[in-house]
């Protein structure tokens, strides 16, 4: 419990840490848009390809629960919707995105502490918890939103072709269930997740690898526990979001 | 006078590993730390640079408290301070050119074409002209060194700070590379600390050196008296290590 604190405690000094002394503006800005662009399309397949089959997974299992034929098939279409927009989209893919962006930046960021790298850094004078960070975070809280729009985008699409090509619903029966049940509020809290998501993600694994010492094993072990704490972060501030917002 | 060090104490729980001690690093010279592994050489040249906070004592550069100045004066200082890691601490991420550049694009505002020509100039001197667009993945042990080296000096510091330069490299290369600290420092007049235990380079480049032993400063003299040391741990320490390489 005494080491949570600890660990907590340095997390919030960390965060805090980034915006004492900043550097020239320019030099963050170009980084972070480097970040959030390489971060983007280095997701980009893996994002396509899940939301794509998960979309159409839905739209089956979905039909196939609801079996009975007491309700029209367009429901199908509005249910995969909102689960999409409000849950699988931002929460499911971030899980994946933490695997991909989490560990990336938890073993860049390790790597640069145990070879002397941020130590360089620091001896020139630059503030390297804002240097290394907040290029990062910022990207994070970008490219999270652009992918997960992608992402609920596709898991609607693909469930729109899934029940198609399997006869569980036409599309003009899946859009006509999306469209009467449209509720704009939950695009809203899909993006209040995903810049969350986004902050959390890259914020903790950029803690995990600048705390890193020793070597190349213990690069693994920061990158792993920057996707295992990253999750748990996510889950409790998806918890929080729906008890506060829904 | 250069940077004195007066009364530095470091401890890590309890162990003690820096108990108190005073120097005066020399402008123009190559002050060398010696000592065994474990001595406390890094955390020594760590606590002058500010990478670590003494617990007590001060490091004065030329007349500036390090440790007690407020940040504009610590910000001023460090552009003034340029160091050569142990394991070079290339950005793995830029290229030989990005490298160099990086504190010149941090703290000057040079344009890009005076940057460039600032970078061909550094890596002449250190013998490396022509490297700008590799990647450190694709460098040598000895020509990390002398980008690591090439970074340092780009802000044309008054200090080097030098870990371990021959860590990893064969004799051969290690000479090449103490000379080339030895013919930089003395052309610019730069105040050089070296952190060594390669015995051959403390004979062959030492002006001003100090020996570190069980936390205390054992000894210091010139790379001439330390060869006429005939007791004590010091004498262990310089004649135990390899053979000495002739000049
Ligand atoms: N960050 C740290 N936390 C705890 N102990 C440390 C830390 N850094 C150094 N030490 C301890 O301080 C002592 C001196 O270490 P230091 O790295 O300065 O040795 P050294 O003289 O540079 O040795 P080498 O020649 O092997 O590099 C060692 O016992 C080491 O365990
Ligand atoms: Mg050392």
């Amino acid at each position: 419990m005494y080491k949570l604190f600890y660990h907590i405690g340095r997390y919030v000094l960390l965060v805090r840490g980034i915006f004492k002394t900043p550097e020239k503006f320019s030099i963050y800005y170009q980084l972070a848009i480097r970040e959030a662009v390489s971060m983007t399309n280095g997701s980009l397949f893996i994002v396509v390809i899940i939301s794509t089959f998960i979309g159409g997974v839905q739209t089956i299992q979905i039909a196939y629960q609801l079996e009975t034929g007491l309700l029209p098939d367009s429901i199908i279409g509005s249910v995969v919707a909102a689960t999409s927009i409000l849950e699988l989209a931002p929460t499911v893919l971030s899980f994946i995105l933490a695997g991909r962006i989490g560990s990336n930046i938890a073993s860049q960021i390790g790597t640069m502490r145990v070879t002397e790298q941020i130590d360089a850094l620091e001896v020139m004078g630059i503030n390297s918890k804002g240097y290394l960070l907040i290029p990062r975070i910022v990207a994070g809280m970008i490219s999270f939103p652009v992918l997960i729009t992608i992402s609920a985008f596709l898991m609607v699409v693909g469930g729109m072709f899934a029940g198609q090509a399997g006869g569980e619903v036409t599309v003009t029966e899946f859009s006509q269930g999306m469209t009467e049940y449209y509720d704009g509020f939950q695009i809203v809290v899909m993006y209040i997740k995903a810049v969350i998501y986004g902050f959390l993600i890259s914020s903790i694994s950029a803690y995990q690898g600048f705390y890193t010492s020793g070597g190349a094993l213990e690069v693994g072990e920061a990158s792993t526990r920057a996707v295992v704490f990253s999750c748990l972060a996510m889950v409790v501030a998806d918890y929080l979001v729906a008890e506060l917002l829904l | 006078m250069a940077i004195e060090v007066q009364n530095l104490h470091k401890s890590f729980g309890d162990k003690h590993v820096l108990q108190g001690i005073d120097f005066t690093f020399h402008k123009g010279k190559i002050n060398m730390i010696i000592g065994a592994s474990g001595s406390g050489k890094s955390v020594m040249l760590k606590s002058i640079v500010g990478l670590m906070e003494p617990d007590e004592g001060k490091v004065i550069f030329d007349g500036v408290d390090f440790h007690h100045c407020d940040m504009t004066t610590k910000r001023e200082l460090r552009k003034n301070i340029g160091m050569l890691f142990q394991g070079s601490a290339l950005f793995d991420s830029m290229t030989v050119e990005q490298n160099v550049t990086f504190p010149l694009q941090m703290f000057t505002k040079n344009s890009v074409a005076e940057n460039r020509d600032r970078v061909a100039f550094v890596l002449e001197r250190v013998k490396l002209p022509g490297s700008e667009k590799l990647y450190p993945s694709e460098l040598s042990g000895g020509m990390m060194k002398r980008v690591g080296i090439a970074r340092a000096i780009a802000m044309n510091p008054n200090y080097l700070f030098v870990d371990e330069p021959n860590s990893g490299l064969d004799p051969l290369t290690a000479k090449v590379i103490d000379e080339l600290i030895q013919e930089l420092t003395y052309e610019y007049e730069m105040t050089t600390v070296v952190v060594s235990h390669d015995m051959n380079s403390v004979v062959n480049i030492g002006d001003n050196i100090m020996f570190l032993y069980k936390g205390k400063k054992e000894w210091e003299g010139d790379n001439k008296a330390i060869l006429a040391i005939t007791s004590g741990p010091l004498e262990e320490f310089v004649f135990v290590s390899d053979l000495i390489r002739r000049n």
